[in-house]
């Protein structure tokens, strides 16, 4: 039988659908409701609570713990301090990318951190192999849940439940109290809004669980599955591991890997020049950026929305905008005087409902990567190939002031 | 009998590898026959109903190296080849202890996680790089092996395309495959796990049908080998035959008459008939000669070399590789119609956990200890069994609510110090029972009939040298440019015509098809087809 997160009988009653679906061996939901709009919705409009539990968790601790990590992690540790938290990646040895996750300094000297698959043994290779005896690396995910707060009123939700919470500023992490558990909060999310992760004892789930959806209730909080989810981080431009990339770990040839630059976080490597640092990598990602060697970028297509239109339309069918969102390949070609000149693909595209336009997130040569540069998509209609033009776009194709602003910024709004 | 029949092909014995072989030349158009001494074709893949209701896959019992290319090219769909997936392999240990893995990554994931948080990663780890390792090996099972003692161009540049092409695998890949020519499985998964129950369900790949101890570093090998194989694409997976492997050889065999191929039962061969160098026919056992200018010898490497030919009438040199090959079988089979369905303490009612292997060999060191009664010329006291309750996924291998049980058995030596298998069979099936009785209590009440084949049963049956289930050990100086022998592993042999395609040839062993098939492409190239 799949395993369930310490959420599971709430979700239980909650869920209309009856549907199920697996992540990393738990059941979760795709959707709770038979409108997804609604769950979508509940992201931009109001708020929304989402169980992430499925994450893997590990715990560092001791005086080796920054040291392991620094080794690893391809942003600077140093810099992530107490009360802080960093979205990171790792790479392999060749600089190819391994998972990404975020971790965060939850007491002095004390990290957590997420990630989509099991890498406690390797982790603890590392240490072995560094000879770092003063780290002990846990693998505590069954010891905690995790409740993604997202939308924006989450502030408010919140607000009610924790004032500390209140405070936070973007990727801040602090320990607290909901309903008299004791709880970690941190202004983190997958959805490009405002809100919050909370990780939660297992055994307090069902009253934090309780406590947010009591908070929420005048601000139309909605529990939201994994679908709604993944159609916002389109939006968010936040690349999802397995549809967007995939880990070198699994894979067969290079082909199938991809670097930090090729995914577009290059961000991540600020002030390399400036380190020392020794992270698993460095000399590939170095070399890859001295070199120019960067086989594609991922980046953001907006589809010209008359032509999406009229494609269909000439057709002589309406086209689809309602609750569109495919994680299936789909083929990029030049425009020019060839037909079908392949370059590259779309890894995920959403027919946006808050931006009203198709979009997607695709990978594509670099010559082809300036903003504005224009490419055909490939859609299918009534089952035929067509092609409809496309524009690379800033990434993320939404990100609202609310994301990132202070809490006094906010209340300045109510 | 008409003492003029005359073909274009004769292929001597009908065990799968010969029916691919003959399959293969009467579709290019060549007169071909099979010749079995049995009743009934399939050699060591047979079903008998040998209680009414009860099908007994006597020797083999599974399928996977099977090559996918012999399903196709010889429309085996049409004749009723369906192989069942194994859905589970369940690994029972100790105090109700127990490992189930299934089809879902994540769900054997946790169930691994449930002894090693970090074994299960491991495991993860492993069983890609046993993927690729087997997507890099494939190639060369299923081409003809350069001949390695040749001068010929053509020889010496495949060598070097050999070389070449390892010298370009992935390091990682490469790191494994010299890991399992040199180490024992036992070393190998050291690196990988920390629990034994894990270790010892991964390594019993690496002791099946041979002369070694898990801690052996034959073991390696044997172990690479096993997991070449596939299910639908699936690397390492494993699926039953419809009614069982007997009814993958029945597929096999209409096939060759399909094909316009004839297949003769009770037809045992004598000798086969040449001269001056070059082959003429065979010498049936009742008398009557059949004549060919081809024969193709499906046994194995002992019985094609020094029974069916005279060996004195061959290069010297061969003929003590020959004589130098290890068969030493080690493997016996006890099989058991049951009342019902065995019951393992705490999974009561879960009979899915049988629908795959199911393998008594909790640890290493139990592995271990096995081989050394066979060291010592003895059966094991408590042997490494490899069970499979097909009835559970094929309702027609059983009456209704009882079940058919194939118990695979390790280690039984074909030589038995200080007795014999005359008066240890029952001791053997005894002993068998008793240990499935400690993992599954009341075990013995379930049974209703036990078939028991020694290894020398096999011998007696199958016609393979002391009861080698492989035709020849699977050890390094056997496989590849040294099946059977180095300059002898072409599937031809020194007497024009006379060509050899048993499992004792690359890429042999198993139920794989492979030596029939590229036997097939050696002998149509050399005639020019």
């Amino acid at each position: 039988m799949p395993l369930t997160t310490p959420f599971h009988s709430r979700l239980e009653e909650i869920n209309q659908t009856g549907i199920w679906r697996h992540w990393s061996g738990y059941l979760v939901a795709p959707q709770y409701q038979y409108s997804l709009s609604n769950e979508y919705y509940s992201v931009r409009n109001s708020v929304s609570l989402l169980d992430t539990s499925p994450l893997f968790k590990y715990s560092f601790t001791g005086i080796d713990a920054k040291v392991l990590l620094e080794r690893i992690l391809l942003r600077d540790i140093g810099h992530c301090e107490v009360g802080k938290a960093h979205y990171t990646c790792w790479c392999d040895d060749r600089g190819f990318v391994l998972q990404d996750g975020v971790v965060m300094q939850v007491n002095s000297g004390e990290f957590w951190l997420t990630a989509a698959e099991p890498t406690l043994r390797y982790f603890r290779g590392v240490a072995k192999e560094m000879g770092l005896s003063e780290v002990i690396i846990e693998d505590v995910s069954s010891d905690f849940g995790i409740l993604s707060l997202q939308g924006p009123q989450a502030y408010n939700v919140i607000s009610e439940l924790t004032e500390v919470s209140g405070t936070l500023s973007y990727f801040d992490v602090v320990q607290t109290e909901i309903a008299g558990c004791s709880v970690t909060v941190s202004r983190t999310g997958y959805t490009g809004d405002l809100g919050y992760e909370i990780w939660i004892r297992s055994d307090d789930a069902m009253r934090v669980w309780d406590a947010l959806i009591g908070a929420g209730e005048d601000f139309n909080i909605t529990p939201i599955g994994t679908t709604a989810l993944k159609m916002v981080r389109v939006e968010a431009g936040l690349l999802l591991m397995g549809t967007d990339f995939y880990t070198s770990r699994f894979a067969w040839v290079d082909s199938q890997r991809e670097t930090p630059h090729e995914l577009g976080w290059g961000w991540m490597l600020k002030g390399l020049e400036n380190d020392g640092r020794d992270f698993i990598g460095r000399g590939a990602v170095e070399k890859e950026l001295e070199m120019g060697k960067s086989r594609w970028k991922t980046v953001g297509l907006t589809v010209d929305w008359q032509e999406y239109e009229s494609t269909y339309t000439e057709a002589g069918i309406l086209p689809p905008h309602h609750e569109v969102y495919s994680e299936s390949t789909m083929s990029i070609y030049r425009r020019g005087s060839k037909d079908w000149d392949y370059a590259g693909y779309a890894s995920s595209f959403l027919v946006s409902s808050l931006l009203k336009k198709p979009i997607a997130i695709a990978k594509l040569p670099v010559d082809l990567t300036a903003i504005g540069s224009e490419v055909n998509l490939e859609i299918p209609v009534i089952r035929e190939p067509k092609n409809v033009l496309a524009r690379v776009s800033k990434m993320p194709f939404f990100n609202p002031p609310r994301k990132t602003e202070s809490s006094g910024e906010m209340g300045a709004h109510e | 009998m008409n003492r003029s029949e005359s073909y274009d092909v004769i292929v001597v014995g009908g065990g799968h590898n010969g029916l691919v072989n003959a399959a293969y030349l009467a579709k290019s158009g060549l007169k071909t026959i099979v010749l079995e001494r049995r009743y009934l074709v399939g050699g060591a893949a047979i079903t008998e109903e040998l209680v009414p209701g009860f099908k007994f896959t006597t020797f083999s019992y599974a399928i996977s190296l099977l090559r996918p290319e012999i399903v196709q090219e010889l429309d085996l769909v049409k004749h009723g080849f369906m192989v069942l997936p194994m859905v589970n392999t369940f690994q029972p240990g100790y105090h109700g202890e127990h490992l189930i893995l299934g089809s879902d990554p994540d769900v054997n994931y946790h169930e691994i996680a449930r002894h090693s948080i970090e074994d299960a990663e491991a495991a993860q780890d492993l069983d890609h790089l046993i993927s690729r390792m087997a997507r890099a090996i494939k190639p060369w099972m299923d081409r003809i092996p350069p001949n390695r003692l040749s001068s010929d161009p053509v020889e010496v540049n495949a060598l070097n395309e050999l070389k070449v092409y390892l010298e370009d695998l992935d390091p990682e890949v490469l790191d494994l495959i010299e890991k399992c020519t040199t180490c024992s499985i036992a070393e190998i998964l050291e690196g990988y796990f920390e629990t034994d129950l894990i270790k010892a369900m991964y390594a019993s790949s690496g002791i099946i049908g041979s002369r070694c101890g898990p801690r052996d570093r034959e073991s390696g090998l044997v172990w690479l080998f096993h997991k070449l194989g596939e299910y639908d694409g699936l690397p390492g997976s494993w699926g039953f035959h419809k009614g069982g492997n007997g009814g993958f050889t029945q597929a096999l065999a209409r096939s060759v008459e399909d094909f316009g191929g004839e297949v003769r039962t009770n037809a045992g061969v004598d000798k086969v008939l040449y001269e001056d160098g070059e082959v003429s026919g065979v010498l049936l056992q009742d008398g009557s000669i059949l004549k060919a200018n081809v024969v193709v010898s499906a046994l194995d490497p002992r019985q094609t070399f020094t029974r069916l030919v005279e060996p004195g009438d061959l290069p010297k040199d061969l003929i003590d590789c020959i004589e130098n090959l290890k068969f030493q079988g080690t493997a016996a089979k006890v099989n058991f119609a049951l009342s019902s369905i065995p019951t393992f303490p705490g999974l009561e009612g879960r009979e899915e956990i049988y629908k795959g292997f199911t393998n008594i060999g909790p640890s290493i060191d139990y592995l271990q200890e096995a081989f050394e009664d066979c060291e010592n010329g003895k059966f094991s006291r408590r042997p490494f069994l490899d069970c499979c309750i097909q009835s559970t996924i094929d309702p027609e291998m059983s009456p209704p609510g009882n079940h058919i049980m194939s118990c695979f058995v390790m280690y039984a030596p074909y030589h038995l110090k200080q007795s014999d298998w005359k008066s240890e069979r029952e001791n053997l099936a005894d002993t068998v029972e008793s240990t499935l009785t400690e993992f599954f209590p009341g075990f013995s009440d379930l049974v209703l009939h036990r078939e028991i084949v020694t290894p020398q049963d096999i011998e007696e049956i199958v016609g393979l040298s002391e009861g080698n289930i492989f035709a020849g050990e699977l050890f390094k100086s056997q496989l590849f440019l040294d099946r059977p022998a180095p300059g002898w592993n072409q599937y031809r042999t020194p007497i024009e015509g006379y060509y050899q395609c048993g499992s004792g040839t690359h890429p042999g062993g198993c139920v794989s098809g492979g030596p029939g098939r590229l036997a097939a492409q050696q002998i149509l190239s050399d005639k020019g087809l």
